[in-house]
C-alpha cells in the first residue's frame, strides 16, 4: 500500500510577536502543523500494521523544509518529496492543491492520502477536498478513528452533533483531526537514521506546471489585508492571600459593572 | 442571468445567508436563489422565498439522500452551471467547509472557509476570516470569476420575513452513486446552549483533572448566571462536554460581558473566541501563563482553591 502524507510547515504560532496590529513572522521557528503530524503518525501506524507500506512525506514550501522534513523522516515516513522552488511561493490553497496533485500523480500510485483536517496557521481545510476532486477520489474529513483491512476503509468522523462511521475502498483521501492520535517523538538516533532516506525536491517545471498556475500568480485570492485586531486589555493580576484575592477580583468586577445585574 | 446561490444543510443557517444574499444581491444587481438537495428538501420553499430568495432549485436524487460531499458538490457544481451563479454563499459548519472546496475545484473558483464578514466592495466581495491561527484577521478578494464563500454560522442576521412569492424550479441531475457509505451514526448527548448570546461565560480548560471536577465549575457558573464553555481538548478529546460548547477558532466567537476562563494557557486558538468580551478574567495556576497577558483581570491560584473561594464570597456578595 501506498501512502502519502501531505505536510505543511508552518511558523510557530506561540511565537508570533505583533507589532503596531502587523504580524512578525521572522523570528518564529518554523514547525509542521498539529494535524499533519497526527496525519504523519496515523500513516506510520498502518504501515506497522500492514507490511509492504511504503510512506511518502509531501510538502510544499520554502528552503527550510529541507532541514524540518528530517522529522517528518525520524518519525517514520519513507521517502519524501518537497516542492521548493521560487514560483511555488505564496500559492493559496487552490495552487497549492493544484501542485500537490501534480506531485501526487508523478509519484504514480497511491491508495490512501492523508491531510490534516486543517493546518495550524490557515486552517482553511481547502487543500484536502480540493486533491480529492482533483484526483477524484472519495473524500473522508474529521477523522478520529481510521481502520484499514485490505482495500476496505472505515472511519470515524467528529461532526457537531453525531461520530458518524464511513466506510469507503481504496484509493481514497482522508483527513485527520488532532485527536486522532498522539504522535511520537522522533529519538535522535531515528534522526540520524533518517539522514540515509531518500529526499527528492521537484520543481513546478519538473510537475509540468507553468508559473502562471502556481504561487502568487496563479492564486484566486488577493489578500488586501492582514493585521490584528486592536485590542487592550488591562493585564491586572491577583495573587496571594485567597480571601484578598477573590475580594479583589469581585470589586474590580462590581466596578466594571459586569456582576449582579 | 447571473445569481447568488445558496446552500446549507441546515435551513436555518441558508436562512441567514439568503437575507444577506438579498443585501448583496442589490448591490451586485443579481437575484438570489437557493439549492435544496436531498431527502425532502423543498418542504420549506416558502421560508425561503420569505427571507428574500427569488427561486429555489429542488434536487432529489438517490446520490443525494445522505450527506456526501462528493455528491453534493457535484449537485451544486452543476446547478451553479445551468443557472450562471457566479457566488455561492454556504455555511462554514464542518459539512459546509468540506463542500466548498470541492464545489470550488469543480468551478475553478477561489473560496474562503470560515468568513466572518462579506462586503460589497468596488463591484467585488471583500470578504474577512481568522488568519494565522487567529492572530489575524485578513481581508481577501476572490479574484476568479465565480467565488465559493462558506461563512461562519450566525455572523448575518435573519432578515424579517416578508410576504412574497418565489419560484420552484425542480431539477434533474447527473449524479453518480457516493463512493463512502455511512454505516452508523452515534448522536452525541448534548443540549442547545447558544454561548454567542450569553452575556456571562465561564470557560474551563485541561486544568480541571477529571470530569466529576466539572461540579465546581457548574457552580461557579450558577453564582454567576453564566453558560459554561470549554477549550479543545475538553470537549473533542476527553468528550466532557458537548461541542456546542468549544470556544475558539474552531468553536464559537463570544461577546459576552463577562469571560472567566479557569485553567487554559490562553493558545490563540483559544483566545480567538473571547475577543469580543468586554471583560476578560482568567484563573491559572501559572502565573508565565499567556492568557493573563490576554486578561483584564487575573488570578494566580489552584482553581481548586480559587473556584470554591469565590463561588463563596459572590454568594455572600
Ligand atoms: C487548527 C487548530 C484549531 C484549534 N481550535 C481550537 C478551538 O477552537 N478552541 C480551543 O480551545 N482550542 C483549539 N485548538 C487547540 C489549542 O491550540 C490548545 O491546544 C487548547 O486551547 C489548549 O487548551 P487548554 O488551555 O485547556 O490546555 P493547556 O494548554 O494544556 O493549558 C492548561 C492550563 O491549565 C493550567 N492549570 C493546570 N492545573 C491547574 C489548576 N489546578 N488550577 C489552575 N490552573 C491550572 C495550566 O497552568 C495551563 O496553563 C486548536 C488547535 C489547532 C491546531
Ligand atoms: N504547502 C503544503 N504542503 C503540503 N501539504 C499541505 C500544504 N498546505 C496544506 N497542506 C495539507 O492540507 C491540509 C489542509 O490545509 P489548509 O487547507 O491550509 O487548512 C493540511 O493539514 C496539510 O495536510
Amino acid at each position: 500500500m501506498n501512502i502519502v502524507v501531505c505536510l505543511k510547515q508552518i511558523p510557530d504560532l506561540q511565537q508570533i510577536r505583533i507589532k503596531d496590529r502587523r504580524p512578525l513572522l521572522e523570528g518564529a521557528p518554523l514547525i509542521f502543523g498539529d494535524m499533519d503530524k497526527s496525519a504523519l503518525e496515523e500513516a506510520v501506524r498502518i504501515k506497522e500494521k500492514a507490511k509492504g507500506t511504503k510512506v511518502t512525506a509531501l510538502a510544499m514550501g520554502g528552503a527550510k523544509l529541507k532541514d524540518g522534513i528530517k522529522e517528518a523522516l525520524a518519525i517514520g515516513a519513507d521517502e519524501a518529496v518537497l516542492l521548493m522552488d521560487p514560483p511555488f511561493a505564496g500559492s493559496d490553497t487552490m495552487g497549492t492543491a493544484r501542485a500537490l496533485a501534480k506531485a501526487i500523480e508523478k509519484l504514480g500510485e497511491h491508495d490512501l492520502i492523508l491531510c490534516g483536517e486543517g493546518s495550524t496557521d490557515n486552517y482553511s481545510g481547502q487543500v484536502g477536498p480540493r486533491l480529492a476532486e482533483l484526483l477524484d477520489l472519495p473524500q473522508i474529513t474529521y477523522v478520529r478513528e481510521l481502520e484499514i483491512e485490505g482495500n476496505k476503509l472505515k472511519a470515524v468522523r467528529n461532526m457537531e452533533e453525531s461520530f458518524e462511521v464511513v466506510e469507503t475502498e481504496l484509493p481514497a483521501l482522508v483527513t485527520v483531526a488532532d485527536e486522532i492520535n498522539q504522535p511520537r517523538l522522533a529519538s535522535l538516533r531515528d534522526i540520524l537514521k533518517a539522514a540515509r532516506k531518500p529526499v527528492q525536491e521537484w520543481t513546478a517545471a519538473d510537475l509540468g506546471l507553468s508559473e502562471d498556475e502556481v504561487g502568487a500568480k496563479g492564486s484566486a485570492i488577493e489578500t488586501v489585508s492582514n493585521l490584528a485586531p486592536e485590542q487592550e486589555r488591562k493585564q491586572v493580576v491577583f495573587k496571594g492571600d485567597l480571601d484578598e484575592v477573590t475580594e479583589n477580583l469581585i470589586n474590580a468586577l462590581t466596578k466594571e459593572g459586569v456582576l449582579g445585574r | 442571468m447571473a445569481e447568488i446561490l445558496v446552500f446549507s444543510e441546515k435551513d436555518d443557517l441558508a436562512f441567514e445567508l439568503v437575507s444577506k444574499g438579498r443585501e448583496l444581491g442589490a448591490a451586485l444587481n443579481v437575484g438570489v436563489a437557493a439549492a435544496l438537495l436531498g431527502e425532502g428538501a423543498g418542504a420549506r420553499s416558502d421560508e425561503y422565498f420569505a427571507y428574500g430568495a427569488d427561486r429555489v432549485y429542488v434536487a432529489h436524487h438517490p446520490a443525494l439522500a445522505h450527506f456526501h460531499a462528493e455528491a453534493f458538490a457535484e449537485a451544486l457544481y452543476q446547478i451553479a452551471q445551468k443557472n450562471d451563479a457566479q457566488v455561492l454563499l454556504l455555511a462554514s459548519t464542518k459539512r459546509g467547509k468540506e463542500l466548498s472546496p470541492r464545489v470550488a475545484q469543480k468551478l475553478g473558483a477561489g473560496c474562503v472557509t470560515d468568513a466572518t464578514a462579506v462586503e460589497v466592495q468596488d463591484g467585488n466581495l471583500l470578504v474577512s476570516r481568522y488568519a494565522l491561527g487567529g492572530n489575524t484577521v485578513a481581508s481577501e478578494f476572490i479574484k476568479t470569476p465565480h467565488k465559493v464563500i462558506a461563512v461562519m454560522p450566525k455572523t448575518f442576521e435573519l432578515g424579517a420575513k416578508e410576504a412574497r412569492q418565489g419560484e420552484v424550479v425542480t431539477v434533474d441531475l447527473d449524479l453518480k452513486e457516493p463512493r463512502t457509505r455511512i454505516v452508523e451514526r452515534r448522536e452525541k448527548a448534548g443540549e442547545a446552549v447558544n454561548l454567542e448570546e450569553a452575556e456571562v461565560l465561564v470557560c474551563i480548560g485541561r486544568g480541571l483533572e477529571k470530569k466529576q471536577d466539572l461540579g465546581i465549575i457548574e457552580e461557579l457558573a450558577r453564582a454567576l448566571g453564566a453558560e459554561i464553555g470549554c477549550t479543545k481538548t475538553l470537549c473533542s478529546d476527553y468528550q466532557w462536554l458537548s461541542e456546542d460548547r468549544l470556544v475558539g477558532l474552531s468553536g464559537k466567537k463570544t461577546s459576552p460581558g463577562l469571560v472567566i476562563s479557569v485553567g487554559i494557557s490562553g493558545q490563540i486558538q483559544y483566545t480567538v473566541g473571547i475577543r469580543g468580551a468586554r471583560i476578560a478574567v482568567a484563573i491559572n495556576k501559572d502565573g508565565q501563563a499567556p492568557i493573563f497577558a490576554l486578561s483584564d483581570y487575573g488570578i494566580v491560584g489552584d482553581l481548586y482553591q480559587v473556584v470554591p473561594k469565590l463561588v463563596e464570597a459572590l454568594r455572600a456578595a
